[in-house]
């Protein structure tokens, strides 16, 4: 029993000494404004996959194709030792903000990717006689797409969206090749430094992003059920 | 694809077909001038310079930085994939388990990997076998990465087991019921080999997740192409060994991606289970 409250206590100095909540704060600001970033251009990239334009289609296939199957580690490393320390991109004076901000690119432009095919899935639920109703109005293509064809192709998307999201939010993890001051990297040395207590330090970061993950399962299957066209 | 596209666009008339003419050139134009906007800025800082490339087009930096670097990417992708589907038969198979308690403990095993990071687990692991020296110090990388991705990926593999018998049809099971089997012989019998041949596509687009992820083993200083590339750009030509590795990457992902295209094809006469790739419809993504 004694050796157990030891190892409890030394576990208490070893959180006390570092800030495991800032860290996680920190991965979910990197989820935020990369999921906000990626559903943008997600959204984009998928207007352009089915537009009747060949150009659009080619360019938003290429990007899809390159951004899938590209590991987003080589995309961080890039951000970073190439991006900033090579050409010189800087989009921030200060130098952790600089990071920070090419972490959120990295994030963003790798699930943009996987953003722009859970949209085009929810476009596959959107029955014809939908796309067929707004053309026989005169509807032309954008107005289309963007009164009848998305709103309801969103409602079906939800649930891979909320996919993406959780991966998302387990991959901005790997913002720590960025020097992005986030739990993995925390985690690190943290065992370097309390190595004693090592089973205790990865019980607490994998609780962490379990607290963080599971809700947004919970909310995005909610939401996809709620949302769902009755058809 | 191709009834989507009748979708959401009539067959154009000559004029709806002159304007997609046009926007088509604008939009060539638009790209290519994008594409020309940033050669011309890797250009300007000497990025394009012949001699930045010609070392991968020589034998020696393949023989000695890129061969050996996707060697282990193999190497570990291999071994996590053999791992890892084992794991998930196993898994998945004790999610449908009539015992209550195998059930459930499998599923808490499965929801809390697919939750936590595939990164964490690695640097864990990485540290953790470095102190309890059960393995060589040179491979402590190497099981570091395997036993990450195999945890992960093998809690994918037991989802795709699971929700490959739930997407059976209902009269599978009671055809196996009415010829007098138990839940657990029509499940062994009938459901499981329906199930993985149906789920092979989807199982070899998580081979893709896990040759992906295996690139994670860089942060942790597995010597895999990445590490290796990194390595050999830091005297330089960084810019470039980055975008051979990534061509590489995405030249084997494709190749994957297409055999598993492929098979959903074939397969999906030798089941009745549905063959092409979905997501796993539940908490976390295969991504």
């Amino acid at each position: 029993m004694d050796s157990l409250s030891e190892y409890f206590q030394s576990y208490l100095t070893a959180l006390e000494t570092y800030d495991v909540v800032a860290a996680l704060w920190v991965n979910i600001q990197l989820t935020f404004w990369a999921g906000l970033c990626s559903l943008v251009l997600g959204t984009i990239l998928a207007l352009m996959r089915i537009s009747p334009v060949p150009s659009f289609r080619w360019a938003g296939t290429a990007y899809v194709n390159i951004f899938r199957n590209t590991p987003l580690t080589i995309i961080m490393v890039f951000c970073i030792l190439v991006a900033i320390f090579q050409l010189q991109l800087n989009l921030s004076s200060d130098f952790n903000f600089n990071f920070f901000l090419w972490a959120i690119i990295g994030l963003s432009v790798y699930h943009a990717a996987f953003v722009c095919e859970a949209i085009r899935s929810g476009v596959n639920t959107v029955p014809l006689g939908q796309a067929e109703a707004a053309r026989a109005i005169g509807l032309s293509f954008l107005p289309a797409a963007r009164l009848v064809i998305l709103p309801q192709a969103f409602r079906g998307a939800v649930a891979p969206l909320g996919n993406t999201l959780i991966a998302l939010t387990k991959n901005t993890t790997v913002a720590t090749v960025a020097s992005v001051a986030e739990a993995a990297g925390l985690m690190k040395t943290m065992i370097e430094f309390r190595p004693d207590v090592i089973m205790a330090i990865f019980a607490t970061f994998a609780l962490g992003f379990v607290i963080i993950v599971i809700p947004i399962g919970l909310l995005t299957t909610w939401l996809s059920n709620k949302l769902a066209v009755a058809r | 694809m191709k009834i989507q596209q009748s979708v959401l666009f009539d067959a154009p008339g000559p004029k709806a077909q002159r304007r997609i003419l046009a926007t088509n050139v604008l939009g060539t134009i638009l790209f290519l001038g994008a594409a020309a906007f940033v050669l011309k800025g890797l250009n300007d800082q000497g990025q394009l310079e012949a001699e930045l490339w010609r070392p991968f087009l020589t034998a020696d930096v393949w023989q000695f930085t890129i061969l050996p670097g996707l060697m282990n990417t193999f190497k570990a992708a291999a071994a996590a994939i053999v791992t890892s589907v084992i794991f998930g038969l196993m898994f998945g198979v004790g999610r449908l388990a009539t015992n209550r308690a195998v059930r459930w403990l499998c599923g808490i095993v499965v929801e809390f990997f697919r939750a936590v990071p595939v990164l964490l687990m690695m640097i864990f692991f990485w540290l953790l076998l470095g102190r309890l020296q059960v393995v060589e110090p040179a491979d402590t990388p190497f099981f570091a990465v395997v036993l990450a991705l195999t945890l992960y990926n093998g809690s994918v593999i037991a989802e795709l087991v699971r929700s490959g018998v739930y997407g059976l049809p209902k009269g599978q099971r009671e055809a196996g019921m009415a010829i007098g089997m138990t839940r657990g012989q029509s499940l062994r019998n009938i459901e499981l080999p329906q199930a993985l041949v149906a789920m092979l596509p989807s199982l070899i687009s998580q081979f893709v997740v896990i040759l992906k992820d295996s690139a994670l083993g860089s942060i942790i200083t597995y010597s895999e192409l990445l590490r290796g590339m990194q390595i050999y750009g830091s005297a330089g030509p960084i810019l470039q060994a980055l975008t051979v590795a990534a061509v590489l990457f995405i030249i084997v992902n494709f190749a994957l991606s297409w055999v598993a295209q492929k098979l959903s094809g074939l397969l999906s006469s030798r089941t009745s289970g549905k063959t092409r790739p979905v997501s796993v419809p539940t908490l976390v993504a295969k991504v």
